[in-house]
């Protein structure tokens, strides 16, 4: 290194020796990094550093806004009626399940009631629009422009019009970061609509153009329209009853997203890689597109689920109380 | 203070005001999200540098580490992240601080690609501790860019220097 000549003249004192700063400091980055990253002690610091930077960084994404604004307020007149008449078409589908929504959604309360089941908890939501995505190639974030005050907390979901974005990942008072349903370490528990299976989805991370190490009948598959993100389910046996155009919707068993959510359309299913299928699913909401968002959540947690026995293998039958109710009332 | 070591031009020396600045601006510019588009350059990081080399005795590795948390916490990415990166880059800034002046910019320009590249590998090393997968090659591409950016960087943040000490009324500039 030919730094090695940085040496403190005996004339001239400059204190500690540039090598002993570096390590002092190279330690205590890395023990900021392991703190962050395993045990997560410092959120609290970073939420209220975020407070005094958020200003500077609101500044620093409002030309990229601008800039969005502008190609929405010049965008042609033909997309601009395009997109009208198709909302106009999907309210029109909407309409009629929506007159209904309110006597079903009564009529599912009587019936649960009848049936002696829990109450199914209520659900808030929180309109919000996305103010820029995180400037970092690795992972697939948005931060939001609602936080902490809006009641946003940890974990809950986030919708468009038509599928499931992602999650709330970090709280910040008045922003929220969401890492979408696409990045890499994002999970959804999903269930097939057609047939109840159940999965695991998770974000590849990447789109289209980073498929290229996976074998080469995948790439056919990924050259297909799959789009900007895609998503894989995993945990699925080859012999799954699973097929391409299966809608996927989220099965709620986590216990913080809500049942039903549509999440993911299957794009190809390959049962030749191994013990378990590939499946390489599309998002059915914009995931990476959309600007204005609803964030869904309960209200309240469900319950824990039940501790088993210490030494004793977990109990096979764990019917909610309701069920047995219904059994016992046979 | 000369432009470089070779050459006879004396320079005013720097304002500590003006270097300060120009570090806070290279901060707000790596805030602007410009989405995943490759080749962005890391403006704090090219900024850095500039300084580290240019004033060796003033900007090193504390500089760095307050920048590298400050970009840490404003992108979402691990705290240490960025500071480690940054600290890595200001000692090697420092330490080639007498070397490099002696370089036309063109060649400075050459010196700086590999630090460059090294804070990246630095930050993508991090990142595949925790769990990542490695980027796709253009995300180097960054620093490919920061580097040819350095003439013309040397000239903008040099500019207030380049003033004569002796104002000339008729000749402001």
């Amino acid at each position: 290194m030919p730094g090695s000549d940085f040496q403190t003249h005996p004339v001239f004192k400059r204190g500690v020796s540039a090598k002993v700063r570096l390590l002092g400091y190279a330690t205590i980055c890395v023990v900021i990094l392991v703190a962050d990253l395993r045990f997560r002690y410092l959120d609290s610091l970073r939420e209220s550093l975020h407070t005094i930077i958020s200003p500077i960084n609101t500044v620093a994404s409002e030309p990229v806004k601008l800039l969005g604004n502008a190609t929405e307020h010049f965008s042609n007149m033909a997309d601009l009626q395009d997109e009208n008449a198709k909302l106009r078409q999907h309210q029109l589908d909407g309409a009629e399940r929506l007159l209904r929504f309110d006597e079903l959604e009564r009529e599912n309360a009587g019936l649960r009631e009848l049936l002696g089941m829990r109450k199914k908890t209520p659900v808030k939501s929180i309109t919000a629009e996305v103010l820029y995505s995180v400037p970092d190639s690795s992972s697939r974030k948005v931060i939001l422009d609602q936080g902490k005050k809006a009641g946003i907390t940890h974990g809950l979901a986030v919708v468009d019009a038509d599928g499931l974005l992602g999650q709330v990942t970090r709280v910040y008072p008045s922003q929220a970061e969401i890492t979408l349903i696409t990045d890499r370490n994002q999970a959804v528990p999903v269930q097939v609509m057609r047939n109840g299976l159940r999965g695991v989805m998770f974000g590849t991370g990447q789109g289209m153009r980073a498929l290229n190490d996976v074998p080469k009948r995948w790439q056919q598959a990924a050259q297909s329209d799959i789009g900007p993100g895609s998503l894989e389910l995993r945990f699925v046996l080859a012999n799954a009853d699973i097929q391409p155009n299966d809608r996927l919707v989220t099965s709620g068993l986590d216990g913080i997203f809500l049942p039903g959510l549509p999440v993911a359309e299957v794009e190809s299913v390959d049962r030749e890689a191994g013990p378990f299928a590939h499946v390489i699913c599309r998002p059915l909401g914009g995931v990476e597109k959309s600007i204005r968002v609803l964030i869904l959540g309960r209200t309240e947690l469900p319950p824990p689920p039940p501790k088993p026995e210490t030494g004793d293998p977990p109990p096979l039958s764990v019917l909610p109380k309701g069920e047995h109710q219904v059994k016992s009332g046979d | 203070m000369q432009f470089t070591n070779r050459s006879n031009r004396l320079l005013r020396p720097a304002k500590p005001w003006f270097v300060y600045m120009s570090l806070f601006i290279g901060l707000v510019l790596d805030y602007v999200p410009f989405g995943h588009h490759p080749g962005i350059p890391d403006w704090a990081a090219l900024v850095l540098v500039f300084w580290c080399i240019r004033e060796p005795l003033h900007i090193g590795m504390g500089a760095g580490f307050l920048l590298g948390m400050l970009i840490d916490i404003g992108k979402g990415a691990a705290m240490g992240e960025y500071a480690l990166a940054y600290v890595i880059l200001a000692f090697i800034g420092n330490s080639l601080a007498r070397r490099i002046m002696w370089f036309p910019s063109l060649l400075q320009a050459l010196h700086v690609l590999p630090m460059l590249l090294v804070a990246q590998a630095l930050m993508v090393g991090v990142r595949m501790f925790v769990g990542d997968a490695f980027p796709e090659w253009d995300y180097f591409l960054s620093s490919v860019v920061g580097a040819a950016l350095w003439l013309p960087l040397t000239y903008l943040l040099l500019l207030p220097q380049f003033q004569p000490v002796d104002r000339d009324e008729n000749r402001p500039i």
